[in-house]
């Protein structure tokens, strides 16, 4: 196995240009556990851990840039904590505090699991990827970026390189279901999103993807009286329709379908509280 | 006024603190994974990905050619018997014909390191025939299905039949109560080091294991030698809880030593742990109650049904634990049990920590609560009026003999503090759903429950688990020796607070944990305090006696006037004082002692007979908050009264308490191993979740000491009662905080709100 250790990122883009076959490298939070459990051999390792540029957050009044190697221990509270509340909540639900030392968006984005802590929080604050190649920068939404169940628009030839996550005006929060008080993988996630007059839902492991609820949006957005009694138990139904979620090890769909209910319906009640 | 400082001895009754506690707390102690030898190969082994399949043949010659390959052997290079076992030797040591259960070892592999040997496991090529599993216990037990091994698939039935079957009452209650497969999940996976002798005609092996002779005798007996050439040392045990009774890599890599004349070590990694031990049997019980209006049982209906997996490890002895505690710490004069032990491709279960009683315990407390209702009196007054006493017969006939403090540990629990009620302002970190921050304070209700047990100590039916000490005295130094493996239990701090106690010595040095003694037996069953405990204290009582003559003789004094007082040694009726480290200068005096505790009998074919030797008796009260929409729990206190007979130190029974009832809260709420047609579905700490920081609760503990007239220093074993009660006390809290029936751990998300 090779393992290159670039210290820049023009560094960086010309390696994985050269082996487009590689693995991408951050935290190790995710890869290290396939290597353990020998379900990837992988023969090129590009970690990008030492790579300055990766490890920036610039704060500015109507979005955030976070680089893609910044740890989810960083997002957790301070100004980067308060200045995204939602995500400072899925931070928090990330694993241990060692796992948080560790991991990064970067990591969470690259395998794209639909498990995948701070997705739901990407995906309602409509942040963008940014994916870098030796040719430049794109900026892709997340919903065109996560494509299916660890699947998703990197080309091999680029790397993540940061996430900018606009700013909202409203509350924001994040909750998460496992079978245990902390350090688990999600049975079922949400994230609202209060923007203006606008609210946004969008749900972890109930489906493929993270599910954006569109349909749930823009029901609310149609409402006159967006304060009137059933509003909130309404979004938690509707929330629980767009969810497609499967059974599996860690739960039943029946289940996730009615946490995602519960989740969405004390979610909305939490931000109209505020 | 004037302080005197004295030193606080670590004798009996004193917090002595742990001999390896620094270590271990510093990662400086060396666990048997970290075993090293010169010249050493890494061994690895090839495990089937079907739970039941026909093994078509098997070609070596690809990995063979793996650079850096020195032995891969399978079934037809095991030199003596093909199959091992505790209670019945019916488990192949290597897959031959056919396999049995997802993760049956086929053939192992030493190499220059653990990468090669991965990449020569992937290289051996088998043809299977794939089989259809037998999953389903009552199929297996119902005779319509054909035998997935020569021994058949009834691993044991066993009844029990007592008093007047026909006896009922104005209250009838019955439930079927399911328990899932748990796993002893130690922190230390499995791992040995061989070495074998010069000449090819021994080896000798540092392994972490629960009982060095046994493994030593079955060991013998695959590796075709006598025992004496098969010498086992302990290495250092990161957990057991039952996981390391029955043998797992010792024979592999013993035999892989062999062959290739080199030290071989092998150490499962976590995944191939949860397939290289057995489990606690996933259980089906079901329980019909009849009692008078007041709530007095005037007769037990049970039927058991254990899923021994594919291979019968102590399923038999499970089986009994589990039938013979239906009753639990109540009295019972009439009862009708059955109760069957059966085979199935699902992985093989055997001894956990609790041992078929938490099977029987989770179901005759879900019942006691049935019959509180039915009487409309409280949980606790129900237990308190059919708890048992001393003296009382139990369902087997026996007489139990052993000190039975019930109604005191039920009042005494009953009596500790309650926690402060959930405020208003409660840490969201606090609440059911923890970090997920999935409820706010509104959404949460509290909930109490309670539950008590009886649990066997020491081994049943006839067998005589005894356990073997030595003890040298030279100098005022006491060199003790014992086989007794210490897997976290504290035996290496309680021996020599032994004998300090006995010889009133301060030195004591604990020589290597091996064969090189005779047998301790199992550290399991609650046994070793009481039996090696035993042992210990006989050893050092003769050493004790011989200095006694020594000094008497020399003073010509009668020895029977000498004491111990402290550190000196006191004539009773004089004034002779000498320090034990002046009357023993210059002399040596060694003795060996066997412990044995009292005989016991099988059951007749009625369950009828003195199978047990010992019993001892907990209470529990949990108290829950639940998130009723969600399904979501936060255990947030247990109280708990424990019959420990006699307190040899208190931290360490502390710490026995406190791990309990992790233990027993993990298989209330979270510890599961999913096992879909047969197959493991979440070998893995991402997936099989142990409780956190987050989800242990506040322990409050009120110790019993009675001492047990039976229990060599009156102590008895206190390593298994922490887990059993507690699960069902949590499942009855739950079921009391949300109004619903719940009958089977672990409790789901889904089972508390769908």
């Amino acid at each position: 196995m090779t393992v290159f250790i670039p210290r820049s990122l023009q560094e960086a883009t010309d390696l994985i240009a050269e082996h487009p076959d590689a693995h991408l490298l951050t935290g190790g939070t995710d890869l290290m556990v396939e290597v353990n459990f020998n379900h990837r051999r992988p023969e090129k390792v590009i970690s990008l851990g030492k790579i300055e540029e990766l490890h920036q957050v610039t704060i500015n009044d109507d979005h955030v840039i976070i680089g893609a190697a910044v740890p989810y221990a960083q997002m957790e509270k301070g100004e980067l904590g308060e200045s995204l509340p939602a995500l400072a909540e899925a931070a928090r639900t990330v694993g241990s505090p060692q796992i948080r030392a560790a991991g990064s968006l970067g990591g969470n984005l690259g395998t794209c699991s639909p498990a995948g802590d701070s997705l739901p929080v990407l995906s309602a604050t409509n942040s963008l990827v940014h994916l870098t190649s030796a040719g430049g920068t794109r900026m892709v939404p997340f919903s065109e970026f996560m494509i299916g169940p660890k699947r998703n628009s990197r080309q091999p030839h680029e790397i993540i390189t940061a996430v900018t996550v606009p700013r909202t005006c409203g509350w924001q929060g994040y909750a998460k279901v496992g079978t245990r008080n902390a350090m688990v993988i999600s049975v079922a996630s949400a994230c609202v999103v209060f923007h203006d007059d606008e609210l946004r839902i969008a749900l972890g492991s109930v489906g493929p993807t993270i599910i954006r609820c569109t349909d749930t949006e823009n029901w609310y957005q149609s409402l006159a009286s967006k304060k009137s009694t059933g509003v909130s138990l309404e979004i938690g139904s509707r929330a629980s329709q767009e969810s497609r979620p499967i059974d599996d090890h860690r739960s039943t769909a029946d289940y996730r379908r009615h946490a995602i209910k519960v989740l969405a319906q004390r979610l909305f009640e939490r931000g109209m509280s505020k | 006024m004037v302080l005197t400082k004295t030193r606080q001895r670590d004798v009996l009754g004193h917090s002595a603190l742990r001999p390896d506690g620094t270590a271990k707390v510093k990662g400086d102690f060396a666990f048997s994974s970290d075993l090293w030898a010169e010249n050493m190969l890494w061994g690895a082994t090839l495990r089937s990905p079907h739970p039941h399949a026909r093994i078509v043949s098997i070609d070596l010659s690809k990995a063979w050619k793996v650079t850096g390959v020195e032995a891969i052997i399978t079934a037809s290079d095991v030199p003596g018997q093909l199959t091992y076992g505790l209670i019945s030797e019916d488990q192949p040591v290597f897959a031959f014909d056919v396999v049995r259960y997802m993760g049956e070892p086929i053939a192992a592999v030493a190499a220059d390191h653990p990468e090669t040997c991965r990449r020569a496991l992937a290289a051996i090529e088998i043809t299977y025939e794939i089989l259809p599993p037998l999953t389903d216990p009552e199929m297996s037990i119902g005779e319509q299905h054909i035998p997935i091994h020569p021994d058949g698939n009834l691993i044991r039935e066993q009844r029990i039949v007592r008093g007047d079957i026909t006896a009922t009452g104005p209250i009838v209650v019955e439930g079927t109560y399911i328990i899932g497969m748990q796993d002893q999940a130690f922190l230390g996976t499995e791992s040995a080091l061989a070495t074998p002798d010069h000449d090819g005609g021994g080896v000798e092996v540092y392994v972490a294991t629960q009982w060095l002779h046994e493994d030593r005798k079955q060991m013998a007996k695959c590796l075709n030698m006598p025992e004496e050439k098969v010498r086992l040392t302990l290495g250092g045990v990161g957990g057991a809880f039952g996981a390391r009774e029955d043998i797992s890599l010792q024979v592999h890599t013993s035999l892989l030593a062999l062959r290739t004349g080199r030290p071989v070590k092998m150490q499962y990694g976590r995944e191939e742990s949860f397939f290289g031990h057995v489990h606690r049997h996933p259980a089906k019980v079901w329980m019909k109650h009849h009692a008078t209006a007041e709530g007095e049982i005037v007769k037990i209906e049970a039927r058991f049904l254990f899923d021994g997996g594919a291979y019968s490890s102590t399923s038999a002895a499970v089986l009994l634990n589990g039938i013979t505690h239906t009753q639990g710490p109540y009295r019972c004069p009439n009862a009708i049990v059955e109760g069957f032990a059966s085979r199935t491709n699902n992985p093989p279960c055997g001894a956990m920590r609790g041992f078929g009683v938490v099977q029987a315990c989770f179901a005759h407390e879900g019942q006691m609560d049935k019959i509180a209702e039915a009487a409309g009196i409280s949980p606790v007054a129900v237990r308190l009026l059919n708890a048992i006493r001393t003296g009382d017969t139990l369902i087997t006939g026996q007489i139990l003999e052993s000190v039975a403090p019930v109604e005191r540990c039920i009042r005494e629990t009953d009596a500790l503090p309650l926690p402060p009620p959930l405020p208003t302002d409660a840490h969201e970190l606090l609440l059911p759903g923890g970090s997920g921050l999935t409820a706010d304070r509104r959404h949460i209700v509290r909930g109490i429950g309670y539950g008590v047990s009886i649990k066997n100590i020491m081994y049943s039916e006839g067998f005589d688990d005894y356990s073997t000490a030595r003890c040298i005295l030279k100098d005022g130094v006491a060199t003790i020796k014992f086989a007794t493996s210490e897997v976290g239990q504290g035996f290496v701090t309680l021996a020599p607070q032994i004998a300090r106690s006995v010889l009133g010595v301060d030195e004591v040095v604990t020589e290597t944990i091996d064969t090189q003694i005779g047998s301790a037996g199992s550290t399991s069953a609650s046994r070793q305090t009481w039996m090696s405990g035993g042992a210990m204290d006989g050893a050092c009582r003769m050493v004790r006696e011989r200095l006694f003559e020594h000094v008497a003789a020399i003073h010509k004094l009668d020895p029977l006037q000498l004491a111990i007082e402290n550190t000196d040694v006191v004539d009773t009726r004089g004034h002779l004082r000498i320090p034990v480290s002046e009357a023993s200068s210059g002399v040596r005096f060694e003795e060996t002692f066997e412990y044995h505790h009292r005989p016991t009998e099988d059951l007749d074919e009625n369950g009828q007979g003195n199978c047990h030797v010992a019993f001892a008796f907990v209470a529990h009260r949990a108290v829950v908050d639940v998130d009723p929409e969600l399904g979501l729990v936060k255990v947030v206190q247990i109280a708990t009264a424990q019959d420990v007979g006699r307190v040899l130190n208190p931290l360490s029974v502390l710490g026995q308490i406190e791990g309990g009832i992790a233990q027993g809260l993990g298989l209330a709420v979270m510890e599961e191993i999913i096992v879909q047609d047969g197959k493991v579905r979440n070998p893995s700490f991402t997936d099989y979740l142990l409780p956190t920081a987050l989800d242990a609760p506040t322990v409050i503990a009120s110790m019993i000491e009675e001492p047990d007239p039976q229990a060599p220093m009156g102590a008895k074993g206190v390593g298994e009662p922490p887990c059993i009660s507690v699960t069902p006390a949590i499942v009855a809290a739950i079921r009391n905080a949300v109004g619903k029936s719940i009958d089977r751990c672990p409790v789901r998300p889904q089972d508390i709100c769908l």
